[in-house]
C-alpha cells in the first residue's frame, strides 16, 4: 500500500470525476464542488510527491497555499452566485451569461 | 490492518466522489464531498502530513463545505421546489473523462518514477511554521493579500446595490 502509484492513481481518479462534475452540471454550486474535488487532487499529488520524491516539507507549503486559495475562491464565487440568483433567479450557469441585465 | 485501513478509506473517497457529482440531490452531494473531503484528510495523515490533514478538515469541511451548504439553501426553496438537477451531455463528458483517466493511469504506470526514501518526520507543525516564516515568507504575506481582497471582494459582490 506504500508506495508512490496508489496515491497518484486516487489522486487521477479524484481529478476524473471533478473535470466530469464540471463539465456536466449545470448547477453553479455543483459545478464549484467539482472543483473542490479537482484541488483535492492537486493537493493528494503534492502530499505523495513530498513523501515519496523527495519534496519534502516544500510540499506540505504547496498543499497549505493551495487549500488557502480554494477557501479565497469558494467565497467569491458563492458571491457571484449569490448575486447571480438575485438578478435572475436562477443559479444554472447555462442561462446566465451575465451579472448584470 | 493499515493496510485495510488504507483501503477501506481509498473506497470511502472515491465512491462518495462518485457520488457528488452524481447525484440528483445537491444536499446529498453535498453531504458525500464531507465523506470525500474527510477521506482525504485520512490520505493525508497516511503520507505523514498531520498538519495538513488538520487543515483540510478546519477549512474544508468547517468552512468551505459550509459555505456552499449556504449557497444551496440560500438559492433554492428548500420547502417548496426539490433540491434535484439533472447532469447534461452525460455521454461526452463521461467518455473524454475516461479518455483522461486512461491516459493519466498509463502515464502512472509507464513513468519510472525517482523516489526516495525519506524518513518520517516528528510533527510537521513546526517546521512548517519555521519555513512559512522564512523560505516562504513573501507567499505567506501575498496569501493573507489574497485573503482579505477576497473577503472585501465577497463583500462588495452580495451586498445589495440601489
Amino acid at each position: 500500500m506504500d508506495i508512490l502509484q496508489n496515491y497518484l492513481v486516487v489522486a487521477a481518479i479524484l481529478f476524473v470525476l471533478g473535470i466530469y462534475g464540471v463539465m456536466t452540471r449545470r448547477n453553479g454550486i455543483a459545478v464549484l464542488m467539482g472543483i473542490e474535488l479537482i484541488l483535492n487532487a492537486a493537493n493528494l499529488n503534492f502530499l505523495a510527491f513530498a513523501k515519496f520524491g523527495g519534496m519534502n516539507l516544500s510540499g506540505h507549503i504547496f498543499a497549505l497555499f493551495v487549500t488557502i486559495m480554494a477557501a479565497a475562491e469558494a467565497a467569491v464565487a458563492l458571491a457571484i452566485i449569490i448575486n447571480l440568483y438575485n438578478h435572475f433567479r436562477t443559479i444554472n450557469v447555462d442561462e446566465a451569461g451575465q451579472l448584470k441585465q | 490492518m493499515t493496510t485495510i485501513i488504507f483501503w477501506v478509506f481509498v473506497l470511502l473517497t472515491v465512491v462518495s466522489a462518485f457520488n457528488v457529482v452524481h447525484s440528483h440531490n445537491l444536499i446529498y452531494a453535498a453531504l458525500s464531498l464531507l465523506l470525500t473531503l474527510f477521506g482525504v484528510a485520512v490520505l493525508y495523515i497516511f503520507l505523514w502530513a498531520d498538519f495538513l490533514a488538520g487543515v483540510q478538515i478546519i477549512i474544508y469541511i468547517g468552512g468551505i463545505l459550509i459555505l456552499l451548504l449556504f449557497g444551496i439553501m440560500l438559492t433554492h426553496k428548500i420547502i417548496s421546489i426539490q433540491i434535484t438537477q439533472l447532469n447534461m451531455q452525460r455521454g461526452a463528458a463521461g467518455a473524454s473523462a475516461l479518455g483522461i483517466l486512461v491516459i493519466l493511469l498509463w502515464m502512472i504506470f509507464k513513468t519510472p518514477w525517482f523516489t526516495m526514501a525519506a524518513l518520517e518526520p516528528q510533527g510537521t507543525v513546526r517546521e512548517i511554521g519555521i519555513l512559512l516564516l522564512s523560505d516562504y515568507l513573501l507567499p505567506f504575506e501575498v496569501a493573507s493579500v489574497l485573503l482579505l481582497a477576497a473577503l472585501i471582494g465577497a463583500a462588495m459582490l452580495s451586498r445589495k446595490t440601489e
